[in-house]
């Protein structure tokens, strides 16, 4: 499917508040989006939210034969999934530019930077050695994938556990995980990748853009840090020249959020563990046994409202008094010149005008003014729509729909008796009108 | 079949969910007979005698027979005459191609707009918005839109948006914003003085006093989203109050 054009108004709109430090979802300039990191049910499946952008990584381990290379080290093999699930523009099974791009970036900040141990995941040398493979999902795309790529590869690699493994002669027992426990990864540190994006030729800077803001923005820096202020890779796209002063001040940054990312991962992974010694449910199998429609619903969207109540006293006040004129005043209509073609009320006209159009524009303005005086209703304009014909008007609708939890009422028994075969019938509720029975 | 829908009015139904005609009611031999009729709306479709709910949500009725399903959903498919926002995708020759947020561009001449003839062209660029009404809309054809009624007037469609924010809300919150009387409407009315604009696709552009107003706006309709009645009004005096 092609990729929905950003109109004009949006990038306008976007460039216009990023110069006010004002970003669409109320962050500051230096914000992350709300990371949620939950885990599956299995060992080494993870899933990020950032904000709506969510990922899901599975590591998977596999006993194969060595690079011939190396043959004393395991191996490590990273594979980055764009369904259409995640965004509409993503072909399924087809490498694109940005899958590749991702896929590279995420190669270079976990394997290039050391930070498993791959010589731990060698049996036999030569012969046997583990290959730990990591895919990553993209479930659903609203800017930075990769930030929320990073943190669900590193820490769905720290939850994984793979099967113990013995050796006798030249026996190779792999255990199931009944017989003896699974063991960790040995990871030596978390690199966790950290985007900023350059808006204005660098002049401004955002942290974890969106995807509107990635859509507008001249450039993207991507640094991979650990919480040692170890820069594991650092990446520059889009062909912006940045000053030195701003790639220091960018790693200065990152090295903050990187600490903080660092922290919850390790909290989250603590708490899951604590949940499986207990034998609780975890991971994301807890919401699902609930028989809840509502069990994944979306949550409340937080809303900056910074000193706008005295502004909107001020407006209110001011629309009253002017409400009060039109009492008072009767309202003159508007007649455009004849000749002056018009787009919606009161606004300026669009149409590309003749030379003659100058003068007649500023016998309109002084109308306007009138116009826009002792028209408050003219401030809101609300576009109605003529619904089409068989439904008529619509029916004024309850605004209650979503409820915490939806019962789905079965009918009654004897009404089931009475309407057999003929009015209603609902398959789901068949078991319940079973136990009424007995 | 007709008392068995009105029964489950207001009620959740799910795709799968199905009516039957009544076949064993008692036929009188006085009282002349009339067909039942019932008119399906989105999310009832008609299968032989059978009516087969096909969309998740909650039946509402409409006197005297009209029923369909309310569902919250994100996906917008072309009905001809509803009015969408679209973006301006590229100009081919004498069309230009829009984008809805359908499966498919929309075309648009650019003789559909008010004063338009061959050599007055409008001044219309790629990217921008356009408040238009759709005059083809089935599924084997390409959609059509035009920017003028059928009496030839703009009638507040054509190009807009200097200076406003788009942002989408799902097709549930922008019928409720458009329905006759609407509450939320008329709460935001109270609450913040703007310029609005409700495409049926979902899209909804808005411009307030300055950017900062704008985006509390945005985000407030957003949220409005899964939100009752009573939490919107809880959220808008608190946001009244300015304490959140």
């Amino acid at each position: 499917m092609k990729e929905t054009p950003l109109s004009n108004c949006e990038r306008d709109f976007l460039l216009k508040a990023i110069e006010e430090k004002k970003r669409l979802d109320g962050r500051q300039t230096y914000d992350y989006r709300k990371i949620k990191i939950k885990f599956g049910t299995d060992y080494g499946c993870c899933f990020v939210d950032l904000g709506l952008t969510r990922v899901m990584a599975q590591v998977s381990g596999e006993l194969v034969a060595p690079k011939e290379s190396r043959p004393n080290e395991g191996i490590m093999f990273f594979n980055i999934e764009l369904s259409p699930m995640a965004a509409p523009t993503f072909e399924q099974g087809r490498q694109s530019e940005l899958s590749v791009k991702l896929n590279r970036q995420l190669e270079r900040c976990l394997r290039n930077s050391k930070c498993i141990d791959t010589e731990s995941l060698c049996v036999v040398s030569g012969e046997k050695v583990w290959q730990i493979r990591v895919d990553v999902h993209m479930l659903n795309h609203d800017g930075n994938l990769m930030d929320a790529a990073s943190i669900a590869a590193i820490t769905a690699l720290c939850h994984f556990r793979r099967p113990d493994v013995s050796i006798q002669g030249d026996e190779v027992t792999v255990y199931s995980p009944e017989e003896r426990d699974p063991i960790p990864l040995s990871i030596y540190h978390m690199p966790i990748s950290v985007s900023f994006s350059f808006f204005q030729q660098g002049t401004y800077l955002l942290v974890d853009p969106c995807e509107r803001e990635e859509r507008v923005m001249d450039g993207l820096l991507m640094i991979a840090m650990n919480k040692h202020r170890e820069i594991c890779s650092i990446q520059s796209s889009g062909g912006i020249m940045l000053l030195k002063e701003q790639v220091m001040r960018c790693s200065k940054i990152a090295s903050v959020k990187v600490s903080e990312i660092t922290e919850l991962v390790v909290k989250a992974l603590e708490n899951d563990k604590k949940a499986r010694k207990a034998g609780e449910k975890c991971g994301f199998a807890e919401s699902l046994p609930q028989e809840r429609i509502t069990a994944l619903k979306v949550g409340k969207t937080p809303v900056e409202v910074m000193d706008v109540t005295e502004q909107a006293n001020d407006i209110v006040q001011k629309a009253e008094s002017c409400s009060l004129t039109v009492h008072t005043r009767v309202p003159s209509p508007l007649v455009p010149v004849p000749g002056v073609g018009q787009v919606g009320q009161g606004q300026q006209t669009t149409w590309g005008l003749e030379e003659e159009e100058e003068e007649e524009e500023e016998e309109e303005e002084v109308d306007e003014e009138e116009e826009s005086d002792n028209s408050s209703e003219q401030d809101k304009k609300v576009t109605k729509m003529e619904e089409e014909d068989s439904r008529g008007d619509v029916v004024e609708i309850s605004d209650s729909e979503e409820e915490e939890v939806v019962i789905l009422h079965p009918e009654t028994a004897d009404k089931a008796l009475k309407n057999t075969g003929s009015s209603f019938h609902q398959k789901g509720a068949a078991p319940s009108k079973q136990k009424r029975k007995k | 079949m007709d008392s068995a829908l009105r029964e489950r009015v207001g009620q959740v139904l799910l795709p799968g969910d199905e009516f039957c005609c009544d076949t064993d009611g008692v036929i009188s031999l006085s009282d002349t007979v009339r067909p039942e009729k019932v008119l399906c709306g989105p999310g009832l479709r008609r299968s032989g005698d059978r009516l087969l709910v096909c969309k998740s949500g909650v039946l509402r009725h409409k006197e005297p027979n009209v029923f369909w399903i309310d569902s919250q959903q994100w996906r917008y498919v072309p009905v001809k005459g509803e009015t969408v926002i679209g973006v301006v995708a590229a100009k081919s020759g004498d069309v230009f191609k829009v984008d809805f947020g359908g499966s498919e561009q929309a075309s648009l001449t650019y003789l559909s707009f008010e004063g338009a003839t061959k050599r007055n062209r409008p001044n219309v660029q790629v990217g921008d918005l356009v408040f238009a009404q759709f005059i083809v809309a089935n599924k084997d054809m390409e959609p059509e839109l035009t920017c003028m009624d059928s009496s030839g007037r703009a009638n507040g469609m054509g190009v807009f948006g200097g200076g406003g924010l788009l942002f989408r809300v799902s097709l549930g919150l922008v019928r409720r914003l458009l329905s006759p009387g609407s509450e939320l409407r008329s709460d935001l009315e109270k609450l913040l003085p703007c310029e609005l604009v409700v495409g049926m696709n979902g899209r909804v552009w808005t411009r307030a006093a300055d950017v900062q107003k704008t985006l509390v706006l945005a985000n407030l309709l957003q949220s409005c989203d899964t939100m009752s009645c009573s939490q919107r009004r809880q959220l808008f005096s608190r946001v009244r109050q300015g304490a959140l």
